[in-house]
């Protein structure tokens, strides 16, 4: 072994290869933890549909559900109520529900609900997530002479109509979700599973 | 008792240590009042850890169990409500301390070449902090916890593409749940306190190696005796860490006014909503952060939603926090402390300070019109501030700064 120069780029090689395999394992040993956040079989099957019972609920009247952790209402829209529905459509940001990912295709009407009365929807403000107020009282002193009943956002103040749709120069840029749902019979909905395409 | 010394010497560099870091560490003889901030926030730190530990033996982080866990700490345990407090107290404490710290650097421009890397570990510091607070915020299981973590985590959801998912990962579920409560307890009792614990130590090992700045903004380094000690420069202890001492005890005689008088502050360091259990069906009436983070929730809610995304809004407040970092390359003046600045500068920074204060006001109240307009204002200046400070800063009338430090 007389000859000991050091062959440098043989040496670089080696460093860059055996750098770049330990980041390729240290990366893989990452991607464990990284799925371990996800959401755990658990959390997946509490995502399970929920059945509700429209029988019970009076005109004019909400119903809070839970699905998924996130809170559903169901309201019992009275006939004055959907008569006011299509009064305001030049003062909302999407009155004609044409962003699809905010509700499935059977309740992109008018009424956003599959029979006009009976109207289910997510209660989080597609804002921040917060949960709106029911205020079906039309003409509120607090919020104008024209309100035409809905929900009121308390964090930043948006406002939807009876249809949850959203009114222009709230801080929510959409209307809130309508979640997949079907009728079972006349009076129980099953929230949480679509309706075989009509 | 000198030769255990020597054997731990040559074992270990102990004296070397506390030679270099403190009795020969030479700090410039002219610091004033606002140098009290730095040593100040590794006493909060301490109480906030000391005072953790010690919660952690008590607290329960299951949403079944968490917020009677906390009120059992309040009532039950021995001194329970004296080490909650010191804790909720210490938070918002910290963020004072920190705020003035920071402050101090604008103003005799401490985060200026050569000392850019404090400044970014420090910004880095800020940044783990304001995790910490939020994930610890969570735990108590309230209204407001759970509400704000709900604002809070959503505002990742509005990242384009992956922002749904991104959301559902730190979660763990399809809301803030038990799974989001386990994690939130991890990061906050474990993860962060480490990465907090390392910043803190490379924010001090870079200070100590390139020395502090000083009101004056001149480097005492370039003045120094026979012996290589800069002439402006007093060692740090005994004579800094005597002064420190002065300084933690007029921070106690408040901070333990506070915690045994006034430990909610009128709802701004413990909210008022928090006392009630977290229920996931109903959002309270009116959600406001806690104060430390209202200056960046205003910013939020100024900007309006734009292309049917609130996205711009979540960007506005991201780049508030961030564009810190880049204060080092901003400032172009040929000066670092404010005594020799113009009056462009001093402008730009009052009106600064009065944004941000503004800002942490406005988040606080509930957003009408009027505010949201207002805080629209504060927002362009706040971007203003940093964005033309290139061109206020050059373009400033300047004094000559002095040879040495003007210590009186």
């Amino acid at each position: 072994m007389s000859d000991m120069a050091v062959d440098n780029s043989k040496r670089r090689f080696l460093v860059a290869v055996s750098s770049t395999l330990g980041g390729v394992a240290a990366v893989g040993a990452a991607l464990p933890f990284v799925f371990s956040m996800s959401p755990s079989a658990r959390a997946l099957a509490a995502g399970a549909p929920i059945e509700v019972d429209l029988s019970k609920i009076e005109p004019g009247m909400k119903v809070d559900v839970e699905w998924r952790g996130k809170p559903v209402w169901v309201v019992h829209r009275t006939p004055e109520m959907l008569a006011l529905l299509p009064k305001h459509d030049d003062k909302l940001t999407d009155p004609k529900s044409e962003n699809a990912a905010q509700q499935p295709k059977y309740c992109q009407n008018p009424t956003r609900s599959i029979k006009p009365e009976y109207f289910v929807v997510i209660g989080i403000c597609t804002h921040l997530g917060c949960s709106p107020t029911y205020r079906a009282d039309i003409g509120a002193a607090d919020l104008g002479a024209d309100w035409p009943g809905g929900w009121f956002c308390p964090c930043h103040g948006s406002r939807f109509d009876m249809a949850a749709r959203v009114f222009k120069g709230s801080p929510a840029p959409t209307n809130l979700v309508v979640p997949p749902h079907k009728y079972l019979s006349e009076t129980k909905v099953l929230i949480g599973e679509d309706q075989a395409s009509a | 008792m000198q030769r255990l010394l020597e054997w731990i010497d040559a074992r270990f560099p102990l004296s070397a240590t506390w030679k270099a870091h403190l009795s020969e560490y030479y700090a410039p003889k002219n610091f004033n009042f606002w140098y009290y901030f730095g040593s100040l926030a590794l006493l909060v730190l301490v109480i906030q850890i000391v005072t953790g530990i010690f919660l952690t033996m008590h607290y329960k982080p299951d949403a079944n169990h968490a917020f009677a866990s906390v009120e059992y700490i309040m009532r039950d345990v021995p001194y329970g409500w004296l080490i909650r407090y010191a804790h909720s107290t210490g938070a918002s404490a910290f963020f004072i301390v920190v705020y003035l710290h920071m402050f101090r650097a604008l103003l005799y421009g401490s985060h200026r070449k050569p000392r850019e890397l404090i400044w970014i570990f420090g910004v880095l510091i800020y940044l783990a902090l304001m995790a910490e607070a939020f994930f610890g915020y969570l735990l108590p299981w309230g209204q407001m916890s759970y509400w704000g973590a709900q604002v809070i985590v959503n505002l990742f959801a509005a990242i384009p593409i992956i922002g749904e998912d991104l959301s559902i990962w730190i979660r763990g579920d399809y809301v803030v749940s038990d799974a989001t409560l386990n994690r939130f307890f991890a990061f906050h009792v474990i993860a962060l306190p480490l990465v907090l614990l390392g910043l803190v130590a490379a924010h001090i090992v870079a200070l100590h190696e390139v020395g502090s700045n000083n009101p004056d903004g001149v480097e005492i380094k370039k003045k120094k005796d026979g012996q290589g000690r800069p002439l402006d420069g007093i060692p740090f202890h005994p004579y800094y860490t005597v002064k420190d001492i002065l300084g933690v005890v007029v921070f106690l005689i408040v901070f333990t006014a506070i915690l045994f008088f006034a430990p909610e502050m009128g709802g701004y360091f413990l909210e008022a909503n928090n006392f009630i259990p977290a229920d996931p069906l109903k959002t309270p009436e009116h959600i406001a952060p806690v104060w430390y983070f209202t200056p960046y929730y205003a910013i939020l809610r100024a900007v309006p939603p734009m292309f049917g995304s609130q996205f711009p809004g979540v960007l506005a407040m991201g780049v508030a926090v961030l564009i810190f970092f880049f204060l080092p390359w901003l400032d172009r003046s040929p000066v670092k402390s404010i005594r020799y600045r113009g009056p462009k500068y001093k402008i730009a920074l009052t009106l600064f300070v009065i944004a941000f204060i503004g800002l942490g006001i406005l988040g606080i109240l509930p957003a009408t019109s009027l505010y949201t307009w207002i805080a629209r204002v504060l927002t362009v200046i706040y971007f203003a501030f940093f964005l033309l400070m290139p061109w206020y800063t050059r373009y400033d009338s300047h004094k000559p700064e002095p040879e040495r430090v003007t210590a009186k």
